[in-house]
């Protein structure tokens, strides 16, 4: 079948392990104020690809993929979920690593359908990173536009299904770099017992220039990119809650 | 067994002048990492630190600090040069000091003249009147030949570079043989050689016998030149030390000689480490003090110069000696070519720090040591200064033992040479062809009179069909040019030392080059997928293309372009198939402008494909600059679709990309949560 795509990178390198095809589905119901990618925004838009013809794209190259895989971010891959399925179904036949960047946006416990839906994508999904934008429910809707409860049981249910998980969180000046704020996604994180990893990535301004190309105003302007330093010490803050709920799980054993 | 050959094992290199079987029955893989690795002496730092003040100083003087404008440069021309004699362990300059340029004036009086004048000295006028009244120049001899199309063509850039004017260069003399067998012993060779021509004197036979002659005169001034700084070079070395010092002789002897394109030295490293390997073992020598000779080797690589004109610098970006040494490699058994010594000549980048030369070329395998290959990764992140090139391409027809000359181009050592040929502008032709031949700069009739475009709206199967016709043209007269420059370079300035360190017969590569190959090949794409309307300005000349609508670009892995630009390569190299070349040589082709693309954009007016007049060309064989945009895999992938065989002198792709984007700067990814959490 044919999805929505916005673009393919052949040489993905900090979207997942390896070096990685990058699939990057178009439309995305999040406005995250710090959004490089405000073009893929729009839903229903851009090429429209069909899976055998990226299975194609990454077959021709794919010793360059050997400790890799395939990524699909954007967008929102969850608003194409049966595509991703698609893909990532037939890539495993040929068993090739799978990796679904998403918001969790999507996720919704009440819509069985799309629960089966979900519980079939995550049986041929081999690591999932969730980029949690902000633990505080009111920080998190006016840094995206959305609530993040949705998201945050997204996360409790790829615990559920046992697969891989990378957390990332984007640290911004004076948005989501308060020490409490930062303790308490460790805290949550913690919980999750699928959690591989966590990668702190400093806010930058590159995504600018795109908004200017768009004639789109940008929305965060005023705010400096974030020092590198600083958002190691930032990631600190994560590690401490992550600990500290760990501990707290341990004891209660 | 010779005295100086103790503890190697034996083997048919005894019997005859044979390397490679030297190097194969005797060196031994290393798999281990860097960590044996010695860092400077404090004599290196010293002399490191001259260098440097000489390099500040020559800056300041606006690129040259002293030239030669009287002594012709011969192989024992000069005295001795030092920077410091108490320091150096290994030893050598061009003139008799360091950072002189010599004067060599066998290619061209006029070039070596201009040099001179554009650096503010002049050539003493009883050099230039011998020059031009008693003694003919390569350059010269060419002009006295060139047709006049062959001159229109030259001026017009469609042909551009052409060593017609200055030494052809990347010809590599088999420098390890000086150190494995001593001079005494290769003059009795070519003795043998020479006596061994058959007996009716044809004009091959007797262009052989004079040759080999000359040979022997080299060989008898290289022995001269390192008595000239005390050394014996007529006996083979018997420690790695004197190994490094008659290899840097036989290097030193030939850019004395000869001021070409691309003086490359070949592939040394393995070789020596033989010796260093027996030095350690038998307690001659530490690893510090072996590392010294080699700091001090790639220490005197890295002050080769040569008197040079703007114009030749702005051509190839800097003043560049392309003195290409080829690291690495796997040998046709599969046992890697990887020793030690590979691992203390990248080491120089850490101890001298980072320098374009000597042109440090790493032969990548898939099979080579994991060890070795993350220390050339290491040592690219430090220095940004290493080359690679495929050695799995290039090992099924050159064996293992072949290096690169210049950056790309492939030859056996000592067994294979080449005609350098510079470059055919492909773009260019493609408007010659719309043109029927008027050059789209000057307005000239440049190439033949052909028909050209009718209509505005270009149609591919006319356009291609035009192009094949005018890209034979051009590959005859741009064939039968180098014809005559290769003849005259021979006759004029032949390069005797280089030659006397090869075999009795060479295989000769006639190596042309094409440029522009991705503005082509998008042209023809942009004429066959999208709508191409011709511009013409009032005398009816075509000047400039409007496209209408998208069109497949080269350099996204799409098969519709991409195999356009092998159709070109193809079909230029089919025309070259039919040309004559001189003395039995075997055309080949390279895709590698890694500079003057800038200079061949200059040259070009609007194409087709939206490039407009006077932008650079990609370099090499690289997409054309943003339009690759599916990532660096897609790109390259358009690249390696090109036919090696169609392009055996080489195909270069320069690649760039910033450090950020090869990956996380640290482990956060690939670590377990645990161990961040540093929870024990």
């Amino acid at each position: 079948m044919k999805g929505y795509v916005h673009s393919t990178e052949s040489f993905g390198t900090v979207d997942g392990p390896g070096t990685r095809f990058v699939v990057f589905v178009q439309g995305c119901p999040m406005r995250c104020l710090y959004c490089h990618n405000p073009d893929t925004w729009e839903m229903n838009t851009g090429n429209q690809m069909d899976t055998d013809e990226i299975i194609d794209a990454y077959e021709r190259n794919k010793m360059f993929y050997t400790n890799g895989g395939v990524t699909v971010t954007g967008g929102e891959p969850l608003m194409q979920v049966d595509f991703v399925t698609e893909l990532f179904t037939k890539l495993k036949e040929k068993g090739v690593h799978t990796c679904l960047d998403t918001s969790g946006i999507a996720y919704n416990e009440a819509n069985t359908a799309y629960i089966e839906k979900l519980d079939k994508l995550m049986e041929v999904t081999d690591l999932i990173m969730l980029d949690i934008k902000h633990i505080d429910p009111e920080k998190h809707q006016k840094l995206c536009s959305q609530p993040n409860e949705q998201i945050l049981k997204f996360a409790e249910y790829t615990a559920a299904k046992e697969v891989p998980l990378w957390i990332r969180h984007v640290v911004v000046p004076g948005i989501t770099d308060d020490p409490t704020d930062l303790y308490n996604l460790g805290y949550f994180i913690g919980g999750l017992s699928n959690l591989k990893a966590l990668d702190v990535l400093p806010y930058h301004t590159m995504g600018k220039p795109k908004y200017e190309k768009l004639n789109m105003e940008y929305p965060l302007k005023d705010v400096p990119a974030m020092d590198k330093n600083t958002a190691l010490e930032l990631k600190k803050h994560i590690l401490e809650g992550i600990k500290a709920k760990r501990n707290a799980i341990n004891g209660n054993k | 067994m010779r005295p100086e050959w103790k503890d190697f094992v034996g083997g048919l290199w005894e019997k005859e002048v044979n390397v490679r079987d030297f190097i194969q029955k005797n060196y031994d893989v290393y798999e281990g990492d860097e960590s044996f690795l010695a860092g400077p002496t404090q004599n290196t730092k010293d002399l490191w630190a001259q260098v440097m003040d000489l390099t500040k100083k020559e800056r300041e003087a606006g690129g040259v600090l002293d030239m030669d404008t009287k002594v012709v440069s011969t192989i024992t021309s000069h005295g001795a040069g030092y920077l410091d004699k108490s320091k150096e362990t290994i030893v050598g300059f061009q003139t008799d000091k360091p950072f002189k340029r010599s004067m060599q004036p066998y290619g061209g009086i006029r070039m070596a003249m201009k040099a001179c004048e554009d650096n503010g000295y002049e050539v003493d006028p009883e050099v230039v009147e011998f020059f031009t009244t008693h003694r003919k120049t390569h350059n010269a001899g060419v002009f006295d030949a060139y047709t006049p199309e062959m001159r229109a063509c030259r001026s017009s850039h469609v042909i551009t570079g052409l060593p017609d004017a200055y030494g052809r260069g990347r010809i590599i003399g088999d420098y390890r043989r000086v150190a494995l067998y001593g001079i005494d012993r290769l003059i009795e060779d070519k003795e043998a050689q020479k006596a061994g021509t058959p007996e009716i004197m044809t004009p091959e036979v007797i262009r052989d016998r004079e040759e080999y002659s000359e040979q022997i005169k080299a060989l008898k001034e290289l022995a001269k030149l390192a008595e000239i700084y005390g050394c014996d070079i007529t006996k083979p070395a018997t420690n790695v030390q004197e190994a490094i010092q008659a290899v840097y002789f036989g290097y030193l002897a030939a850019v004395k000689e000869q001021n070409g394109a691309a003086m490359s030295l070949g592939r040394t490293s393995t070789f020596l480490d033989i010796y260093a390997q027996r030095d350690l073992k038998n307690g001659t020598f530490t690893e510090d003090q072996i590392q010294e000779f080699v700091d001090h080797f790639i220490m005197k690589l890295r002050c080769v110069k040569f008197a040079r004109t703007p114009e030749y610098n702005s051509i190839f970006a800097g003043d560049p000696v392309w003195v290409t040494e080829s690291l690495g490699g796997v040998g046709i058994d599969g046992r890697p070519l990887v020793t030690k010594m590979s691992f203390r000549y990248l080491h120089t980048l850490e101890n001298l720090g980072a320098a374009p030369e000597p042109n440090l070329t790493v032969l990548w395998s898939t099979r080579l040591p994991l060890a070795w290959k993350k220390y050339c990764a290491k040592m690219s992140i430090i220095s940004s200064s290493i080359q690679y090139e495929n050695d799995d391409l290039m090992r099924v027809t050159h064996g293992d033992d072949y290096a690169i000359a210049c950056c790309v181009s492939s030859m056996r050592v000592g067994k294979e040479m080449q005609f350098f040929g510079a470059r055919a502008n492909l773009a260019k032709c493609l408007l010659y062809a719309i043109n029927g031949g008027v050059d789209e700069v000057s307005k000239k009739q440049v190439g033949p009179k052909y028909r050209p475009l009718e209509g505005d709206v270009l149609d591919f199967d006319d356009v291609w069909s035009k192009y094949k016709d005018m890209m034979k043209w051009l590959t005859g007269v741009y064939a039968q040019s180098l014809n005559i420059i290769h003849y005259m370079h021979d006759k004029y300035c032949y390069e005797r030392l280089q030659m006397s360190l090869h075999d009795a017969h060479v295989r000769r590569y006639f190596a042309t080059g094409i440029a522009g190959l991705s503005v082509v090949a998008d042209s023809l794409s942009a004429i066959k997928y999208a709508k191409v309307t011709a511009v013409r300005d009032e005398d009816g000349i075509v000047v400039d293309y409007n496209v209408e609508g998208d069109f497949p670009k080269y350099g996204n892995d799409d098969d519709r372009v991409d195999e356009l630009a092998q159709m070109v390569l193809r079909t230029f190299m089919g025309f070259l198939r039919q040309q004559y070349t001189y003395r039995d040589s075997f055309p080949t082709c390279s895709v590698l402008t890694i500079t003057s693309n800038v200079t061949y954009g200059k040259a070009t007016g609007n194409t087709p494909d939206g490039r407009k007049k006077g932008q650079p060309f990609a370099p090499g064989a690289n997409p054309l600059h943003g339009r690759d945009t599916h990532g660096a895999v897609a790109s390259l992938s358009s690249v390696s679709k090109l036919p090696f065989m169609e392009a055996q002198d080489g195909i270069s792709n320069t690649f760039t990309i910033i450090p950020g984007a090869l990956g996380k700067e640290d482990q956060v990814f690939a670590g377990d949560i645990e161990i961040d959490l540093g929870n024990n």
